[in-house]
């Protein structure tokens, strides 16, 4: 019971302005929707988020970028925030663009304690750049490094008070891999139960990497792009 | 020529039983309405499931389910969700057999841009970079020029490139064209398409061999 927090508020009542946040998702998929609100209203700034989009204007980490809260991002695709391309250019905003795969294994890297790999994403390309390279079995691999943070925070569906948590469906994305990944990891989820009632078989993330877990009080869980087929 | 479904109509000819396949967005997503009878393939969508089925019906869409272009779809029987790392990890272990991608650019060698457009639009690569370094085979879905009427077949491209050597099939609204060790070379023309017309729009070297067959299109 140790790790379990009331709400939000206290899971995040250390994070001052400056800190490097890992926040799960993709897109506005499975993403920490109340500890985003959370650090919304507390109003720390100078914020470096690593996330792998910037949400969408008035939603997920679009709030925190409208309210000029974050300083650097370090993602992979930021093509549905208008306000994101505008800070961006207008040199408000700092950004590391970097290949999504790449950008996974630095956070999984850093959970695991890896300090460095090599991958052949970006070989050739910018993303190159100052870089060591290496060839291995007559292919070119360049070595990218862990991706650590001050903080963590991931969203899963069920967890319980040990911190093992289930998702579902592809919100598991990078809520797993950044599990782990910064000095302190919060998880919110959607259903909070007693340590027992999770099926071990079924954890998708062990209650080691967790460090403090609540249940969100409201999820939104807006669609970014609604499909849909016509019956036939 | 073709239009935009037919380009997609090409490429699900490429197809084989069994293949795993990554499409991107644009033009590659339409792939999935036209696959052939009797083939059958699993669409690997890298923000994490093998097995990416049609969009919902109306009322059956679910926040918890998206694909790459954060659209809501549904998963095939057979399907599984996985983390991002594992999803890269079946990209860059080579384990998907088939990419298709868009691209604004495709050189002569193979060389592939498609995610900046410096001082305009910084949009980021997603998963391409890592997709396009690492799938077995390549196939671009693109127009043939690009807005201004410019040739997007290049001896060497002019933007940011995504990745190096890797392209190895363009279709477009005018041919079907490999990247060979001599540069692009002709393999079928759209219907109605000359020679020709294919040739002023390329601007890097292009290879024509023969009688260039007109592509048949199984509708």
């Amino acid at each position: 019971m140790y790790k379990v927090v009331k709400n939000a508020e206290e899971a995040i009542h250390d994070i001052t302005d400056n800190s490097t946040i890992h926040l799960g998702g993709f897109g506005l998929c499975g993403i920490p929707e109340n500890c985003i609100a959370a650090l919304a209203k507390k109003g720390v700034k100078g914020l470096t988020c690593i996330s792998n989009n910037a949400g969408v204007e008035g939603f997920g980490i679009g709030i925190l970028l409208h309210q000029r809260q974050v300083k650097k991002m370090i993602s992979s695709y930021v093509g549905e925030n208008a306000e994101f391309e505008r800070q961006l250019l207008s040199g408000e905003l700092e950004v590391d663009l970097i290949p999504q795969g790449t950008l996974a294994e630095r956070c999984r890297a850093a959970a695991a304690g890896i300090p460095a790999f090599f991958t052949p994403a970006g070989y050739g390309t910018e993303v190159a750049e100052g870089k060591e390279v290496r060839e291995f079995d007559g292919k070119m691999y360049i070595m990218e490094h862990w991706l650590k943070a001050d903080f963590s925070i991931i969203k899963a569906w069920k967890g319980d008070t040990d911190g093992n948590l289930i998702y579902r469906k592809t919100t598991r994305n990078f809520n797993l891999p950044m599990a782990g990944a910064g000095r302190i990891t919060i998880a919110e989820v959607e259903e909070l139960v007693p340590a027992g009632q999770l099926d071990p078989d079924q954890i998708h993330t062990p209650g080691i990497f967790i460090k403090r877990i609540f249940e969100g009080e409201k999820f939104e869980k807006r669609i970014e792009q609604r499909t849909v087929s016509k019956k036939a | 020529m073709l239009d935009k479904d037919g380009i997609a109509k090409r490429i699900a000819q490429e197809l084989k039983n069994g293949y795993y396949v990554n499409l991107g967005i644009g033009i590659p997503t339409l792939v999935a309405n036209h696959i052939p009878e009797g083939i059958s393939v699993t669409f690997q969508s890298e923000n994490g499931m093998l097995g990416m089925g049609p969009f919902p019906f109306e009322g059956e869409e679910d926040a918890d389910l998206i694909n790459a272009g954060k659209q809501t779809v549904t998963v095939m029987p057979g399907g599984s969700y996985f983390d991002s790392a594992t999803s890269f990890a079946m990209i860059r272990g080579e384990h998907v057999d088939l990419t298709i991608l868009g691209a604004m650019e495709v050189s002569e060698t193979g060389d592939i841009a498609n995610w900046k457009i410096p001082g305009k639009m910084v949009k980021g690569m997603g998963g391409a970079m890592d997709l396009v370094a690492s799938a077995k085979h390549i196939i671009v879905a693109m127009q043939h020029v690009n807005k201004a009427g410019e040739s997007k077949l290049l001896p060497k491209c002019t933007l940011p490139l995504t990745g190096l050597h890797c392209v190895k099939r363009i279709v477009t609204e005018l041919a079907v064209i490999d990247i060979t060790p001599n540069g692009f070379k002709l393999i079928e023309r759209a219907p109605g398409v000359s020679v020709d017309d294919i040739k002023k729009a390329t601007e890097g070297k292009l290879i024509v061999e023969g009688e260039i067959p007109e592509m048949h299109l199984y509708l």
